[in-house]
């Protein structure tokens, strides 16, 4: 069933919003500026774009519709409050440019945020400007840029990082200018210890590290890591991609961990919306402090005194016990602004109401829960889909636990020429979205159910993967026309490549 | 697997057929398919330097990008056109229609660098 | 609330399942010297009454400019969203989808980001467009970086007209790469194409200038292309969306890239994010283009569909050759855009164009007839204007917030040339008595 696009429904002459007359005189401009019609945009009556709308949402996965064990994406509960709450007048409707006095509320909600993220990497600082992961992590690789130049060692050019990283990393490391260096795996996962050793040197700024690792792994050598990374003068970076392991487990400045960034739409709840908006707030120790983007927020007491707020008096609110929330630009050594205004604020909105939601048993909760979810997915499927990482066939997962996610290389499944494409595509005409596929190792999966789902849920899923496996055994041409029960088949991704098309054209 | 033995090789699986002063350079069957359907060659213009062991061009596939490498140093005097229009020549035939540049070689020293036939199949049977 | 749906019961059950006695065996990984000694300093669980009401609180302690007569600008406008774009992109399977990686699971999302590129182009008059960047900031920034590499030079020639906070991001992305950012100073508010000549070089990879500029003034886009070209240097224009629906547009002019803020484009003000990066250029620059792309194909039944393209330029595929490291980017904004655009459609989009200039335009006969000081009366503008009121600033943004109007954004941080000077941006939504309060509080 094709939807048509709107540049083929569109008639000459259709409108769809009205506007106002003009209570002022027509001001026409000279007609060098002006250009000679107006855009050639699509013309489309309300109703049909509601529909057209309507019918493209209806082709999505979402998860409001549909399970999505993607494993380091957290798919977790987009909760409806949040949406609520980001709606608010009070929130979408303030501008950027108001004064200070006129945005109490805004300031006191983003200076709280910040200091309960401070409270949950264990770290002194906060910065709230980066809009995405990536960007946050290209941010923490600049303030760590600018604290070695400032400290008289502009050598620190290196930075190290897993062959498991990815691939935001070593991007951002290119654009930063600095060089990326691999270190190596052990077969079990983690960094090696002595590969690491081999590549110290002061020459390294930094290692990027996500722990728990890419492959699900909490890496039980991390505090000698850090204390190695340290040794040579260099810092320990965090992905916290997978933090939705260790919130309230473990906290990142408790295990080394100098800077790091957060997914606020992985662990924090906000909405993935078809790729963005998303936020990566970055946290760090408070030598690296003076280096983050400017401004920040604080809170002044009414003697105009800094006042740093205990994360649990976050209830004081705008105006309380003669507090004032102001924009702190008085930051010399600053790296200078990531983006324009302030911040994703509507994202970063959801993201307060959702630990404020939660509590601190909640939080804790949330990650044993998504522990435990993992290790129950792996338990019930691992007997045909085999897990390179992870305890001997014989003992169960307790003995050699998965965190939050974990990875599956299904060997017996594709020596039977069946691939993981065909089992992603068979997924799909199960109304599962698939887990990760090939990263962080060619011809796996990575499934992370996240804390979010119902027991019945992860064992439908289960089910689905068993009977994938069966199918693999006695019927594997049935898996190779996947997916035969969505609106488009198999679609052929390397003619988009050869000659792509990246728009309409009349 | 088979490499034709009537060229040397760079250990980035580029094979350079020499006739003469001028090097034919393309990339190994082993290589078009590691990187699978190709989808886009980027290669100099006729007059570009290239340099033993340097990046001469990239090629994308839909699942990656990777340098092409010289292993000899020298002065492109043809560059292959069809693979404009077709890149997936380049999975088709990467040892005959999918050659991709034509180098006067400036200096014989760098061919003999290159690794033999033997020495490229045994790298591969060890990867 | 936890929005945990496991129960206690079903919970010892799959310990049992995974050979656990309790969660703690399975913490085992994380040694004893990194786990957390107590609870978490965080304030106690909210239930959902209770979490509305403290939002609903922190909400009221902000004045919504969107309920008085706000005239502030400076990137971020207040125009009119229509009724179905809220409608539409709250749908939780826009909302709640993934990136579309997997397209047979995301032809919606896909096709609408097709739809949107194309309008993008439609609206620039430029050959591609991406999926959307961050803002206009980090676009700007990307195009820079991208005539960077195209054009295997250094330097960048960026006039002072550009946002300030969009030169400041530049100067930030710029800072640990080997580029030289060059200073071209405005002109009695104008980029002057001469000055512009006068510092291109044989290294340098672009000129950047935006119109209409921060100060509102339309720029001579055209001069300044004809002296960039002529000396082999690309130039980047900023663009503010909904002025296109009247001005000339970037493709018509030469730019090879262009780069803008979308907020105006049916995305709310939301104290300045999440907004929208719009990036379109000329068809040659195709491979180098940073964000995602979506691009039309078949499927196994020959039908038409959409998936993401170009991906090995991305971060996820070429690592550290990557032409940027964006993996998110705005989708569910770039939604939210295209819905306006297509709502608006052609005539719409003229109109709301047409109607800020002559809103503005009103607002700056009313200020001459009073006597105000507008510094660069005699300039073509859109819909802002400097004005330099005969009472300090403060005292006048005090007593306009006190008759319900934000007056304005104050500029002498930005140029001190500008000393006690506002930035007054009128939108559609502006009716003729609150311009002509605002003129009465400035003048």
């Amino acid at each position: 069933m094709d939807e048509k696009l709107l540049f083929e429904i569109s008639v000459p002459g259709a409108a769809c919003i009205d506007l106002p007359a003009a209570d002022v005189p027509e001001a026409p401009l000279d007609q060098s500026l002006v250009s000679s019609g107006p855009p050639p945009l699509p013309e489309v009556g309300q109703l049909d774009l509601v529909r057209h709308y309507t019918r493209l949402a209806q082709m999505n996965f979402s998860v409001d519709a549909n399970f999505y064990p993607l494993g380091s994406c957290t798919m977790k509960f987009n909760p409806p409050v949040n949406e609520w709450a980001a709606a608010l007048p009070g929130f979408a409707g303030i501008h950027p440019m108001q004064r200070e006095d006129d945005v109490q509320g805004a300031l006191a909600l983003l200076y709280h945020l910040r200091v309960l993220l401070q409270e949950i990497s264990g770290l002194d600082e906060v910065c709230l400007q980066p809009c995405a992961g990536a960007h946050g992590e290209w941010t923490a690789l600049k303030v760590i840029r600018a604290y070695f130049r400032d400290q008289g060692q502009p050598q620190r050019r290196i930075v190290l990082a897993p062959d498991t990283a990815h691939g935001t990393n070593p991007a951002s490391c290119a654009m930063c200018g600095a060089a990326v260096v691999t270190v190596r795996s052990t077969p079990a996962g983690l960094t090696d210890i002595d590969d690491l050793k081999s590549r110290l040197s002061d020459e390294v700024a930094a290692i990027m590290i996500t722990n728990p690792n890419t492959a699900g792994r909490f890496d039980r050598n991390i505090m000698e890591i850090a204390r190695l990374v340290h040794a040579a003068g260099a810092l320990f970076y965090l992905d916290g991609a997978n933090m939705n392991a260790i919130l309230g487990i473990a906290r990142p400045a408790d295990f080394g961990v100098d800077i790091m960034h957060f997914n606020t739409h992985k662990t924090f709840s906000t909405p993935h919306g078809c790729g963005g908006p998303g936020a990566g707030p970055i946290a760090c120790r408070r030598e690296l402090a003076p280096y983050l983007p400017a401004p920040q927020v604080v809170m002044r007491n009414s003697a105009a005194r800094d006042v740093i707020a205990p994360a649990a008096s976050a209830d004081a609110g705008a105006g309380a016990c003669g507090v004032r929330y102001e924009w702190d630009f008085n930051r010399p050594k600053s790296i200078g602004m990531v983006r324009s205004f302030w911040g994703q604020f509507g994202v970063l909105v959801r993201a307060y109401a959702y630990i404020r939601a939660l509590g601190p048993d909640g939080l804790r909760r949330v990650s044993e829960t998504a522990v435990l979810c993992a290790n129950y997915i792996a338990q019930r499927i691992r007997h045909v889909y085999h897990l390179p990482f992870g305890p001997a066939p014989d003992k169960p997962m307790a003995s050699d636990p998965c965190a939050h996610e974990f990875v599956t290389v299904p060997r017996e499944i594709l020596q039977r020429g069946v691939s993981i494409m065909d089992l992603a595509k068979a997924l799909i005409d199960r109304g599962f979205h698939p887990p990760t596929v090939h990263f962080p190792m060619h011809d796996c999966m990575m499934i992370e159910p996240t804390e979010s789902e119902s027991l019945a849920t992860l064992d439908a899923f289960v089910d689905a993967l068993l009977e994938l496996e069966r199918l693999s055994r006695e019927d594997p041409a049935a898996l190779k026309n996947a997916p035969t029960r969505r609106a488009v088949r198999r679609l052929d991704e390397v003619a988009a490549a050869r000659k792509p098309v990246l728009r309409w054209s009349p | 697997m088979n490499v034709p033995d009537d060229r040397r090789y760079l250990p980035t699986h580029e094979w350079h057929l020499v006739d003469g002063d001028v090097a034919t350079i393309g990339i190994t069957r082993h290589a078009a398919d590691e990187l699978t359907d190709i989808t886009f060659v980027d290669l100099p213009e006729v007059g570009a330097e290239v340099k033993a062991g340097e990046a001469f061009g990239e090629i994308e596939s839909v699942k990656a990008t990777a340098d092409l490498n010289s292993g000899v140093s020298g002065t492109v005097v043809e560059v292959n056109s069809a693979l404009k229009d077709d890149p997936g020549l380049v999975n088709r035939d990467p040892y005959h229609d999918a050659w991709m540049i034509k180098v006067r070689i400036s200096s014989r020293a760098d061919v003999d660098k290159l690794l033999t036939p033997e020495q490229y199949s045994a790298l591969l049977s060890r990867q | 609330m936890d929005y945990i749906q496991i129960t206690p019961a079903q919970q010892r059950l799959m310990l049992r399942e995974v050979g656990a006695a309790d969660i703690e065996d399975l913490l085992r990984q994380v040694p004893a010297e990194a786990r957390c000694a107590r609870p978490l300093n965080v304030p106690p669980a909210l239930d959902e009454m209770s979490l509305r009401e403290h939002l609903t609180a922190l909400a009221a302690a902000n004045r919504c400019a969107s309920e008085t007569a706000c005239f502030l600008g400076f990137g971020a406008y207040d125009h009119y969203i229509p009724a179905l774009v809220d409608r539409l992109a709250a749908r939780g399977e826009f909302v709640t989808a993934y990136t579309p990686y997997q397209p047979e699971a995301s032809q919606g999302a896909l096709q609408a980001f097709f739809e949107f590129q194309t309008m993008v182009c439609q609206l620039t008059a430029m050959d591609i467009s991406n999926a959307s960047l961050y803002d206009g900031a980090t676009a700007v920034a990307e195009a820079a970086l991208m005539a960077l590499n195209v054009a295997g030079r250094r330097r960048l020639i960026v006039s002072a007209g550009v946002h300030p906070h969009y030169r400041r991001v530049l100067r930030t992305y710029l800072a640990d790469l080997p580029a030289e950012y060059v200073d071209l100073p405005l002109e009695g508010g104008l980029t002057a194409p001469a000055g512009a000549a006068g510092l291109i070089d044989a290294d340098t990879a672009a000129v950047i200038v935006q119109s209409p500029n921060y100060l509102g003034i339309i720029e001579d886009v055209p001069g300044i292309v004809a002296a960039a070209h002529a000396r082999g240097s690309l130039v980047i224009q900023a663009f503010n969306p909904v002025s296109l629906g009247l001005l000339r547009r970037p493709g018509e002019t030469g730019v090879d890239i262009a780069a803008g803020e979308g907020q105006p484009l049916g995305i709310p003000l939301s104290f300045g994010g999440p907004y929208l990066g719009l990036f379109a250029c000329k068809s040659q620059f195709m491979r180098r283009m940073p964000g995602r792309l979506v691009g039309q194909t078949i499927d196994a039944a020959g039908r038409r569909a959409f998936c993401l393209t170009l991906q090995t330029r991305e971060q996820h595929i070429r690592r550290e050759k990557a032409t940027s490291n964006v993996c998110t980017n705005q989708g569910l904004m770039a939604l939210r855009a295209a819905i306006y655009m297509a709502a608006m459609g052609p005539h719409g989009l003229r109109r709301v164009a047409e109607l800020c200039h002559a809103k503005a335009a009103y607002l700056a006969r009313r200020l001459a007839q009073r006597g105000a000081v507008l510094p660069f009366a005699d300039l073509p503008f859109f819909n802002e204007l400097a004005v330099r009121p005969s009472r300090p600033v403060a005292d006048v943004l005090r007593d306009a917030a006190d008759r319900g109007i934000l007056a304005g954004v104050p500029l002498e941080q930005y140029d001190d040339r500008l000393d006690n000077c506002l930035l007054v941006a009128v939108t559609e939504k502006r009716s003729r008595a609150q311009i002509d309060a605002l003129a009465e509080t400035l003048a």
